[in-house]
Parts: C-alpha cells; structure tokens; sequence
C-alpha cells in the first residue's frame, strides 16, 4: 500500500470529526428544544415540539406553499440587494470621483445611514402602494448605504501607484475607474456587500410582515394572527437556513472572485 | 426640548466633523441638506404631488410641535427608549461576556461557536412573532426581540477583539505575575475594545430596526405604533413628523455613541 492511500483514510476520518464536532452543539440544540417542548414545562402553543415543526415544513413544501413563499422572499431580497449593490458601485464612484457629486450626497449619506430607514415604511407604501415595488423599493434603500460607503473607502485606499501607472500607460478615466480602482477596491466592497446581505433579508421579513403578499415573512404573520405556532416556527427554521446559506454562499463568492489577492493566500478571510 | 434643539445638534455635529479635518464649513457642509429641505417644501407647496403624499415641510413641523404640545410624541418616545435601551443593554452586558469568555475559554468556544454561526445570519426580524407569541404586544416582547438581534454582533465583536490580543502582552503579563483574571481585565479586555464598539454600535443600528419594525407591526404604544396610526388614520403631516423624530433619533443615538467611543479610546492613537 502506498503513503497517500494509507493517509486518505486517516484525513478523511479528521474531517468526518471536525463536521461532527461542528454538528454535536447544532444537534444538542435541537435535542434541548425537543426535550424541553415535550417535558410539559411549556404549552405547545408557545414551543411546539421540533418534529411537528419539521412535519409542518415537510407539509407546506408537499403543497408547494414552501416554495413559493421562499421563491418569491429571495426574489424582492436578492432584487433589492442586487439593486442596491449596482446603485451603490455607481454612487460611490462618482462621489470618489467627482466633488460636487461628494459634497452633495456626502451629508445625504452619513445622516441616512445610521438612520432607521423601516421607519418611512408607511411613506414608501403611501408613495408605491403595497406591491414588490415598493417592498423592493425599501430593502433596496435600507442596503445601499454599507455599499456605498464601503466603495467610497475602498476607493480611497486603492495604491496611488497603480492609478499613475495606470494612467501612465494612457488609460481613460473612466477605465481606470472600471479596470483599476475598482478591483484593486475589491475586498472591501465584498466586505459592504456581506454587511448588505443580511440587512436586505432582515428588511424582506419584515416588510412582507407589515406589508403581506405572500413571502416566509408574510406567511408568518398569518400564522400568528392565527394562533398557528407551528406555523411561526416553522417561518424560522426556514429563514435561519436561507440565511446561513446565503451567507456561506455569499462568503465563498468572496474567496473565488479574491483568489488573486493575499488575503486569499493568507489562507484566511 | 425646544425648536431650537435641533440647530444647537448641527453646529455640534458639524464641530465633530470639524475637528476630524473633513470639511471645514458646517454650513457648505450640510447644505445638501438644506437645498433637498427647501425642494421638498416648494414640490410640496407647488403640488407637484399629492398634499397627502407629501405634505409641505413646514406643515409637519406645526404638526410636530402639535404632537410634542399635546405630549403624545414623548410619552410614546420614553416607551420606545425604554425598550430600546433594556434590551440593547442587555445585549451588550451577555454579548459581550459571552464573546471574550469563547475567546479565552476553548471548551466554550467549541460549544457555543456552531451555534452563533448558525444564528449570526438569521434574519432576526422573524422573531417578531415569536416574542409577540411568548410576551404579548407590551414592553417585555420588545426587549427580548431587541436583546436577541442585536447579542450576536457584539458576541462576533468581543470575540475577534480578544482573539486578536496581542499573545506577547498577554504572555508577558503572565510571566509578571498577573492572575488570569488581571491579565483578562487588565491586558484581553482593553484590546478586545476597539472591535467590541464596532459590534455594539451594529448592535446600535438593529436594536432601531428592530424596535421600529416591531412596534409598527405589533404594539400599542412606542414611536413605530404612533407612525402606524397616523398613517391609519390618515394625518400625514403627523406621520411625517413622528417618521422624520424616529430618523433622527437613529442618527443622534450613533452620533452620539461615536462620540463617546472616540473619547474612550482616545489611548489607542
């Protein structure tokens, strides 16, 4: 036998427990939740037991509401974040770029960005109706600010080295802007877009709660107008998984597209 | 507070902005501000759109004054404070002794840490009806919602702020003598600092988010209750009011913790 196929098994059977060892506390968890659901120390109505929860799920996505109310969450989420993401690259550019757009916005965005933006909910819905438009319209505002500022930041830490040479070399401005600046601002714009990830989900659930119109959000709340609990738990246990996924996924984006950069090579993000 | 409050938090803002070197004339500064102010009351009053889509600017303020005469506005500002605050004091106080304890503390931090990974990017605002289901429409659903969003990111600050404590220092006053305790209060927990106020002042921005939303969708009384019926009932110069007391109080509260962080970590420079 050769050294690689004795170690194979040997470095899979320390992956195998790393996974387990992540898993152990997860799987405690739902142990504990199960356990205390069950013990009589609570009603049913305020923690249903976890596998009435999973039936529940398991229910919803046979009759296809699971679906669709994921489906139609990750599309206002993702659209507004995605809005937020190209409106936020635009803006930062620009205010990097140019003075007049830095004066302008610059105030606009340090007094909008620590603001509590789910506040002008009532306004948006007064301006936009109860419709995706306006949902959209918000989880885009509520994300566009990490971005922006985290272009602005990047920008402004790019190397002055690169860009003379850049321009040495008779490069426009605005390819500079596209070719230089931006990549070379890379990791901290992935950085905002993490920060705005979250905050796009946060916004999408509770618009679709304050708002309805289908959505994991809006099912929740009529799960609880209805005294559903099941419901309610079920509504969580799903949006904890898009999230982790999201992010997870959102996080090894960051490692492809910065596979060039040290940080990557560090071995760390 | 009088008509004047407002003014006197410029001219400070703007001398913290001052100082910082960014720009020097507070009012060139915040004239951005002013032009969309003055562009809102003229759209407005030239009826470009709808007086109940967007009333004039000075009609809200009379309807500000209104609210603040008639004590409205502060009864449901102190309900809404309160909630803010217990929770996110909570939050901060077992946030943050949960993160430095993971730190320092390997057993815990192979337990608890699967666990905040899991729910660090849960969208905490589907706890909504859960803590509505548990605590009803009062005080008590609203400082749990807001403990529990906002404990994690500064469990995620306090952790990589002690992680990253410098090993020599931390040897060093080991081999001087120090107990592991003096070492954790005198050596972790100052360097831990700078990346725990970073995570307390998210922490700060949810626990807004979390209290608007909540209070909007299920409360009768609070800030976010008061925008809700208003809209409801149709006085908008009223909601604008309350919408644009919310906004600022959003931002004064981070400007505000800023300021303090700024001082209290004057050492580091």
């Amino acid at each position: 036998m050769t050294r690689a196929a004795v170690m194979r098994p040997v470095v899979m059977r320390q992956a195998a427990m790393c996974v387990l060892a992540q898993a152990a506390p997860i799987l405690a968890l739902a142990a504990a939740w199960e356990i205390f659901a069950r013990s009589g120390a609570v009603t049913p109505f305020m923690l249903p037991p976890l596998d009435e929860v999973l039936v529940r799920i398991y229910d919803d996505a046979v009759g296809g509401d699971l679906f669709r109310n994921i489906g139609v969450t990750l599309y206002r989420a993702l659209a507004g974040f995605f809005i937020a993401t190209a409106a936020g690259i635009v803006l930062g550019a620009l205010m990097s770029r140019s003075v007049v757009a830095r004066w302008f916005f610059d105030p606009v965005i340090s007094v909008g960005f620590p603001m509590p933006k789910i506040a002008f909910l009532p306004v948006v819905i007064l301006w936009l109706g109860l419709y995706d438009v306006s949902k959209i319209t918000m989880i885009a505002v509520d994300a566009v600010f990490p971005v922006v500022t985290a272009v602005i930041a990047g920008i402004a830490g790019v190397e002055k080295e690169l860009v003379w040479s850049a321009r040495n070399m008779g490069a426009r401005t605005y390819e500079i802007m596209w070719q230089v600046m931006l990549p070379a601002a890379a990791p901290q714009i992935l950085t905002g877009l993490q920060v705005a990830l979250p905050i796009a989900l946060i916004v999408a659930i509770v618009v679709e709660m304050a708002m309805g119109g289908y959505g994991i959000g809006a099912a929740m709340m009529q799960a609880s107008r209805f005294a559903d609990s099941r419901g309610v738990f079920a509504g969580i246990v799903e949006i904890a998984a898009i999230g982790y996924v999201l992010v997870k996924l959102m996080a090894a984006l960051r490692r492809r597209l910065l596979a060039w950069h040290a940080e990557a090579q560090a071995g760390g993000v | 507070m009088t008509d004047t409050g407002g003014v006197a938090n410029w001219t400070t803002l703007a001398g913290v902005a001052d100082r910082l070197g960014r720009v020097r004339q507070p009012l060139l500064r915040y004239a951005p501000l002013l032009i969309l102010a003055v562009v809102w009351e003229v759209a407005a009053r030239l009826h470009l759109l709808s007086t109940s889509a967007l009333p004039p600017l000075s009609d809200v303020a009379a309807a500000w004054l209104e609210l603040a005469r008639s004590g409205e506005l502060f009864t449901n500002a102190a309900d809404s404070l309160y909630r803010a605050g217990a929770g996110l004091g909570l939050a901060v106080i077992v946030g943050a002794v949960l993160g430095i304890a993971m730190a320092t503390w390997r057993p815990l931090d192979l337990m608890a840490g699967p666990l905040v990974e899991l729910f660090y990017p849960m969208p905490k605002s589907a706890l909504i009806p859960v803590t509505a289901l548990w605590l009803g429409f009062g005080d008590g659903s609203k400082i749990l919602l807001i403990f529990l969003g906002c404990m994690l990111p500064v469990t995620l600050g306090g952790y990589n702020g002690a992680r990253g404590a410098d090993r020599l220092l931390i040897w060093s006053a080991r081999s001087m003598g120090a107990s592991r305790l003096r070492t954790l209060l005198d050596v972790v927990l100052p360097s831990a600092l700078p990346e725990l106020a970073n995570g307390v002042r998210t922490a700060l921005a949810l626990s807004f988010i979390l209290l608007v939303s909540s209070e909007m969708i299920a409360a009768r009384q609070g800030l976010g209750f008061l925008i809700g019926s208003l809209g409801a009932d149709g006085s908008y110069e009223a909601m604008f009011a309350v919408v644009l007391t919310v906004a600022a109080l959003g931002f004064l509260a981070d400007r505000a913790y800023m300021a303090l962080v700024n001082r209290a970590l004057r050492w580091r420079q």
